[in-house]
């Protein structure tokens, strides 16, 4: 998934990368692609792990590991962080997910009565990203279908979903159609079908048919 | 050191600034920026029944999780509580108050207190019905926004790197995060800084916060937590 969600980066793009799978986005780059990743804990040009040993306590992701920066890094305080965020300066967000609904909607931030950890950046990071990729799996720890007609659980904005990569598939959403690009094997488009709990229109270049 | 400003003061002295009940904001990021010293002081004057307001809960041994782990808090304002488990098992019980705010808009509430604002206007969390919950609605310009209100505190507690007599703040790296806006905010605003330096070391053009918001600077006692990644 990180490394197909790495395939939409182009060369100049500000990226933010939220927590989990998609902080393993860049160990899937093309050598040699300038992107500036932003951290909304206030840095632009965050880099890699540094070596053990080479960490800074006050140099660290979003998530609070330490990173590297590479050269035309800025550090900025929390509100220029968001700033940049909410003024849709951000070309791309990488995100993971609870649930996506047919239409875009995000719902990644709480399980009422079970998990409550709060919204952290994820609202803002979702609703105003120029585009909103998100890395989940195909279905739930139940077995349960994570794309749906409309998300069961509160969403954490609305209509802001591009494109979603799971473990089985790649969809686009345009206008209001889901839009199904491209399967992983060993899957087949029945397999995507069952998985899925709304409809689809299948594109004529979907990959991997 | 020359003290002119008399804001120079033993880390002993600030616990005379605490009291129960009293609105506390703290500076800081998963614990990155958080300041160790002056965390360990509040937790020592044992003062209760306090809102804290920052962007996270720490982690349970990790920042101000330490304080919120030890069931201090009454209410907590933040972005954020999923890296300390105990704050969300005391909210589950009911001995902690919640108050969720979007990240961006808790740090941009947060400037509108220090910059003497009453509240902002944003669309961050207009159609989240926990965000936008009891909030005034506005329609400016054709558009439609939630009235965030602004947040100031009776104390704040920051990190900077260098601080000189005057409370002129420099910070360092990631962990500038929400100082800068906390050590406005704050009525009384108290800075544990790494390095303290004669007036006159600081490049003006690198200076961050002001000395005018910072009424006192303690020296800092350096992390005494492990960090998850340690």
């Amino acid at each position: 998934m990180a490394k197909r969600a790495a395939a939409e980066i182009t060369e100049g793009m500000v990226v933010n990368l939220g927590i989990g799978i998609p902080s393993l986005v860049p160990d899937h780059l093309e050598p040699g692609i300038r992107v500036m990743f932003q951290a909304e804990n206030g840095i632009v040009g965050m880099g890699g792990t540094p070596p053990k040993g080479m960490e800074d306590e006050n140099l660290c992701n979003a998530g609070g590991f330490p990173v590297e920066t590479v050269p035309g890094t800025s550090y900025f305080d929390s509100a220029l962080a968001f700033g940049m965020i909410r003024k849709g300066l951000i070309d791309l967000s990488i995100l993971g997910s609870l649930q996506v609904s047919r239409s875009g909607d995000l719902a990644n931030w709480i399980i009422p009565g079970k998990k409550v950890p709060g919204m952290g950046g994820a609202m803002e990071l979702a609703g105003k990203a120029k585009k909103l990729i998100v890395l989940m799996n195909h279905i739930d720890r139940d077995g349960n279908p994570k794309i749906l007609e409309k998300c069961s659980l509160p969403i954490t904005a609305a209509g802001c979903v591009n494109m979603v990569i799971t473990d089985r598939a790649v969809f686009s959403l345009m206008e209001n159609e889901l839009l199904l690009t491209e399967v992983f094997p060993p899957f087949s488009l029945d397999d995507i079908r069952n998985s899925t709990g709304c409809c689809f229109v299948t594109s004529k270049e979907c990959k991997g048919l | 050191m020359d003290n002119p400003f008399g804001k120079l003061i033993k880390r002993e002295k600030v616990i005379d600034f605490f009291r129960n009940g009293m609105t506390l904001m703290y500076g800081g990021f998963g614990g990155v920026g958080t300041p160790p010293g002056l965390v360990d002081s509040l937790l020592a004057s044992n003062v209760n029944n306090l809102t804290l307001i920052g962007n996270d809960a720490g982690f349970p041994e990790i920042g101000i999780g330490k304080v919120v782990s030890r069931g201090f808090v009454r209410k907590l304002v933040a972005s954020h509580i999923g890296s300390n488990p105990v704050a969300g098992k005391l909210m589950n019980q009911g001995l902690l108050e919640v108050e969720f705010s979007p990240q961006g808009t808790l740090a941009e509430r947060i400037r509108a207190g220090g910059m003497g604002l009453g509240a902002i206007l944003t669309d961050v969390g207009l159609h989240n019905a926990i965000v936008a919950e009891g909030k005034e609605r506005m329609e400016l310009n054709g558009r439609e926004y939630l009235v965030e209100p602004a947040l100031t505190a009776d104390v704040s507690i920051v990190y900077a790197k260098k601080a000189d007599p005057f409370g002129n703040l420099v910070f360092d790296k990631s962990a500038r995060n929400t100082n800068p806006l906390v050590a406005a905010a704050g009525e009384v605003t108290i800075a544990e800084a790494e390095e303290i330096v004669p007036l006159g070391d600081l490049d003006p053009e690198e200076v961050v916060t002001p000395g005018v918001f910072v009424n006192y600077i303690v020296p800092s006692i350096g992390v005494n937590w492990k960090w998850a990644w340690q």
